[in-house]
């Protein structure tokens, strides 16, 4: 169709009508573009501020797939039954993953757009055994494949990995509290993610220039004395180098010349995703974000559609085979990071939309078209779209994103209005919730504790209440009967203190080994040095711990000991208000954990002078957490899950959706910016009887959630029927997707308890 | 169709006149209200995402009512005018934001017509808020001209055009709603007037041709809406032990219900 442009193109642009390859880009690949800033210095913000195009209007200019696309994913969609089924498609045993590990692969060479794959086949899944052996080893027995005996021996004799690293620093209260499932998740055993790339500099500068700023960088450091921060340094920028190095030879192996800048859209997306690829190639991180693409890329489309290169029919198609191939990402997981982060998630964040520091929107017609690969290709968990939402952001493109979110379910909201003052307006998601600048800033995950087992721990003077073994330092347990809502207040701070400084120091060990084991080169050279690095602390069991507190002060609650004097249940009379119905009482309390539990742990330094943040947020792990934990004094029994997130527990929610929404709002950002995480299931019919009023509705809720400063919200349309269906019949719902806390999932691809957690979780049949 | 014998919810259950003046004698201190429960609605009460209250308290006795848990005004919870304000008043910037306010439903809720007033006074004045009445207008002659100057939108339900059908499907009066909704239309108020479509009951042609006909007189009408009738409320029937008619009657097909919007239509209203 580029045969068919409006107005005739000069010959060397139309060389890129072709297949692209290094040797097509056309002339000055910085054609036509403004502002000087970026030119001397690595800045794709502010080549973005000073070339983007904001696009005010509605969603009518989108073309739909083209019969290259639909017959590409259905390709690559007649693959997932069998990989849902075994649990991986296929494993190449005997390639520790690298950048250049593994030849090119295609689904579909002549019919691709975007090349590249993790290894040499679609769905086949690398090892990465520098996180640890361990993982590599378990799962490979799980999906029924050998060991290749060479791999083992460098990985169990040769090389030591993240995981041995973190096990030989480890304490005995670390491990005590890791085993008692106190702190759970804990990246100790495999890639730790949540650290973005800016992969657009790729794009922007391509790998000649970044090795050059890097080299620039990296001698400016001869000067320092070789401290032990300094000679880290020098050597993680010569990993960075070195690593920039093997992705331009990655993309030379799929015959393209990246050293220089993407000089077409085209270009400018694929050598964006090489970047993107090297880093899915070489890191299993928990949480692998992309980062914030769309309007970066909008400007390349744009220029490409002003110069009658392209029209809209295949700069969508262009978006749509991107997308395909970050639906296709894939890692080697065990069956118990699956059942805690469950349905093979990757977190291939992307985030769109939101307003610029200037008041502009930075909502291009490309946030739109990311958008519309969720009609495109059907709704889909991957990549994990998320809109960053601010009241001011263009009606055409709130409608559409509500209407996209009634449809497929699969979009997440976070308020750019509370991350835009911290982070700025080139903030970027990592995993769920975890707002970073981009390219300025990591993070060090730290997955999260569990707080209501922390207060069941106050109780009972630092003993577990399921084991019965002293975990904590040994505390005065409550006497008597009757709680006593100061005491049991009181005895909770001092157990809070432990908590903090055991977790901040098990994550200093963890993120000390990840450096040294399991580097993330090529993510790191696609940020500025020095970047600015955040320890990320989480907290899992909020509702249930402000609840059991609530009935403590409002209800009479007494305790029941078993034998060994050990209090294992609670006898509860009366009522007590409880978090999600926007009664200040007991979310003051909710709020006060928060900003208590934050208070403490910024009291231990963190690794590199990180600077401390925290997140309420389980992903699936709420069902884990629970299960872990025994009865509570708000009267959930043993080993049922937690709420998700900063959801109000299950059916306690009583005044409908927006009172539950308004009391997650009230907990304070400034105290958790890691984010704070609410999901939402809403029958459509609650939104209104007409599509047109539903998208009215939802628009409208989210400037009123966002208005009251809530942080972030899921949210799924649809119906408990559906979901039981689903349960039944799996094979109609092969792309059913549901947001579950802070990411999405095909919901056929849970575990049946993770299954029935979401099918109990409250549907709000009205608002 | 077959017709199924029906007889109006008060001879089959004794509720009576008596009690009803009973119960509006019992109203009267505009501090003091009585209400079923609240809940923020996004669809069924008005433009936008409101904040609904259910008072509680009705002169009819609708053979379909969803909620015969409001019939009796002394079941609702007593609530004052101030600690419900301040309740409403956690919603109203989250309500506005979203293009919606406060609707009072019930029940009927002009049977408390003081308490509305001065709840509403102050939703209106100190709240900021839009305010809207779900109503059968069987009440409507207690509204003074200062009750209906608070209230940006009625939600008029009528629920039969002919006098016969309306006293068979609510156990009083059409007159005293037709008067009302006249009122309403020579005062300027805006309405979206509201008819819930049961087979067997209200379908005829001649009963909805009625209430078409009406409605096309007033002015200040914005919509119309055809509520399809549904059974969504015979379980409460049921656990307060009254005996429910409508159990053998199904919902009206869709073909139906665009057969009666199209009716509405043809009078050149606008229906949603």
């Amino acid at each position: 169709m580029t045969q068919t442009v409006r107005s005739p193109v000069p010959g060397p642009r139309s060389a890129t009508d072709r297949h692209p390859s290094g040797d097509t880009r056309a002339g000055d690949p910085w054609r036509g573009f403004r502002g000087q800033g970026w030119r001397g210095s690595i800045d794709p913000r502010q080549f973005l501020q000073d070339n983007y195009t904001p696009y005010e209007g509605d969603a009518s200019f989108l073309a739909g797939p083209t019969d290259r696309t639909t017959a590409l994913w259905a390709r690559m969609t007649a693959l997932f039954p069998q990989e849902r089924a075994r649990g991986v498609h296929d494993i190449d045993t005997h390639t520790p993953a690298s950048i250049t590990g593994h030849a090119p692969g295609y689904i579909d060479r002549d019919a691709e757009l975007i090349v590249g794959l993790q290894t040499d086949a679609p769905l086949r899944r690398a090892i990465m055994p520098n996180g640890g052996w361990r993982v590599v080893e378990t799962s490979l027995r799980t999906y029924g494949y050998e060991v290749d005996p060479r791999v083992a021996e460098i990985f169990t004799k040769y090389r030591k990995t993240h995981n041995d690293g973190v096990f030989d620093a480890y304490t005995e209260e670390i491990l005590a509290a890791r085993r008692s499932h106190i702190i759970t998740g804990l990246p100790d055993a495999y890639g730790r993610g949540r650290i973005i790339g800016d992969y657009r500099r790729v794009a922007l500068y391509g790998t000649d220039r970044l090795v050059a700023d890097k080299q620039l960088v990296k001698s400016s450091l001869d000067a320092l004395p070789s401290s032990e921060d300094v000679i880290r340094d020098r050597e993680e920028l010569a990993e960075q180098i070195r690593a920039l190095g093997e992705l331009r030879e990655m993309a030379a192996s799929y015959g393209f010349d990246i050293s220089g800048p993407a000089g077409t859209a085209q270009e400018a997306i694929q050598w964006l995703y090489f970047g993107y690829l090297a880093a899915v190639k070489e890191q299993n991180g928990a949480a692998m974000s992309l980062g914030r693409t769309s309007t970066f890329l909008d400007i390349y489309l744009q220029r490409d559609l002003d110069d009658g290169r392209i029209d809209e029919s295949r700069a969508q198609e262009l978006i749509d085979d991107f997308v395909i191939k970050l639906r296709i990402v894939r890692f080697l997981r065990t069956p118990e990071y699956d059942a805690l982060f469950s349905g093979d998630p990757t977190w291939v964040t992307e985030c769109i939309g939101g307003m610029g520091a200037d008041g502009r929107t930075l909502v291009t017609r490309s946030s739109f078209r990311f958008l519309q690969t969720l009609h495109d290709l059907g709704p889909a968990p991957e990549p994990n779209l998320t809109v960053m939402w601010s009241p001011a952001l263009p009606q055409g493109f709130k409608d559409f994103a509500a209407r996209t979110s009634i449809d497929t379910s699969s979009i997440q909201y976070e308020s750019d209005e509370l991350m835009r003052p911290v982070t700025g307006d080139d903030t970027a998601i990592a995993c769920c919730v975890s707002a970073m600048t981009l390219g300025r800033q990591m993070q060090f995950f730290g997955a999260r504790v569990n707080l209501a087992k922390t207060l069941l721990y106050a109780i009972n003077g630092g003993r577990d209440e399921k084991s019965g073994l002293q975990v904590a330092v040994p505390t005065a347990p409550v006497t008597g009967d009757l709680l006593d809502y100061d005491d049991v207040l009181a005895k909770l701070d001092v157990e809070m203190d432990w908590l903090a400084r055991v977790y901040v120091d098990a994550l200093n060990v963890i993120h000390y080994m990840h450096d040294k084991y399991a580097y993330e080169r090529i993510e790191m050279a696609l940020h500025d040095h020095p970047v600015h690095r955040t320890m990320a602390m989480g907290i899992a069991g909020l509702a249930v711990t402000a609840d059991s507190l609530s009935a403590i002060r409002d209800a009479r609650v007494t305790v029941v000991r078993d034998d060994t004097g050990l209090v294992v249940d609670y006898r509860i009379e009366g009522s007590y208000p409880a978090y999600g119905n926007n009664d200040d009482r007991v979310d003051d309390i909710a709020v006060g954990l928060v900003e208590r539990f934050m208070e403490k742990i910024r009291r231990h330094r963190a690794y590199r002078g990180a600077t401390h943040t925290q997140s309420v947020l389980t992903i699936t792990s709420n069902v884990v957490y629970g299960k872990a934990t025994g009865n509570t004094p708000d009267g959930r029994r043993s080993g049922e899950p937690f709420s998700p997130g900063a959801n109000p527990m299950n059916g306690r929610d009583r005044h409908g959706w927006v009172a539950s929404a308004l009391s997650v709002a009230k907990l304070p950002y400034d105290q958790a910016r890691d984010g704070i995480s609410l999901t939402s299931n809403l029958v459509p019919t609650a939104l209104g009887k007409t599509a047109a009023e539903q998208v009215e509705n939802l628009t409208g809720i989210l400037d009123g959630f966002f208005g009251a400063h809530g942080f972030h919200v899921n949210v799924n349309v649809l119906d408990r029927d559906t979901l039981l269906d689903a349960m039944e019949h799996p094979e109609r719902y092969p792309q059913l997707t549901i947001r579950v806390s802070g990411y999405a999932v095909n919901f056929v691809r849970l575990t049946r308890e993770q299954q029935l957690d979401v099918i109990h979780r409250t549907f709000h049949g009205s608002l | 169709m077959r017709r199924l014998p029906i007889t109006p919810v008060r001879e089959r259950h004794g509720g009576s006149r008596a009690e009803l003046e009973a119960e509006l004698a019992q109203e009267g201190d505009p501090e003091i209200g009585y209400y079923h429960s609240y809940e923020i609605t996004g669809a069924v009460n008005g433009p936008g995402v409101r904040f609904t209250l259910f008072l509680s308290g009705c002169p009819l006795r609708c053979q379909y009512c969803e909620n015969p848990d409001t019939w009796t005004m002394g079941d609702g919870r007593r609530v004052t005018t101030g600690r419900m304000v301040d309740e409403i008043a956690k919603y109203a910037a989250f309500v506005t934001t979203a293009h919606g306010g406060i609707t009072v439903s019930g029940g009927e809720p002009m049977l408390q017509i003081r308490f509305l007033e001065a709840l509403l006074r102050r939703c209106r004045h100190d709240l900021g808020l839009h305010t809207a009445v779900d109503t059968s207008g069987f009440l409507g002659d207690r509204a003074t001209d200062e009750f209906l100057d608070l209230v940006d939108l009625f939600l008029l339900d009528i629920k039969s055009g002919d006098p016969d059908t309306y006293r068979l499907v609510t156990s009083a009066d059409l007159a005293p709603t037709l008067r009302f909704a006249r009122r309403l239309s020579d005062r300027g108020n805006r309405m979206w007037v509201r008819f819930v479509l049961v087979p067997g009951l209200t379908d005829a042609p001649e009963n909805v041709e009625a209430v078409a006909a009406f409605v096309a007189t007033l002015d200040g009408v914005d919509r119309v809406e055809v509520l399809p009738f549904h059974h969504l409320g015979a379980g409460k029937w049921a656990e307060l032990g009254l005996p429910y008619q409508l159990g053998a009657h199904a919902p009206p097909s869709q073909e139906l219900v665009e057969r009666v919007e199209d009716r509405f239509r043809s009078h050149g209203l606008t229906v949603l």
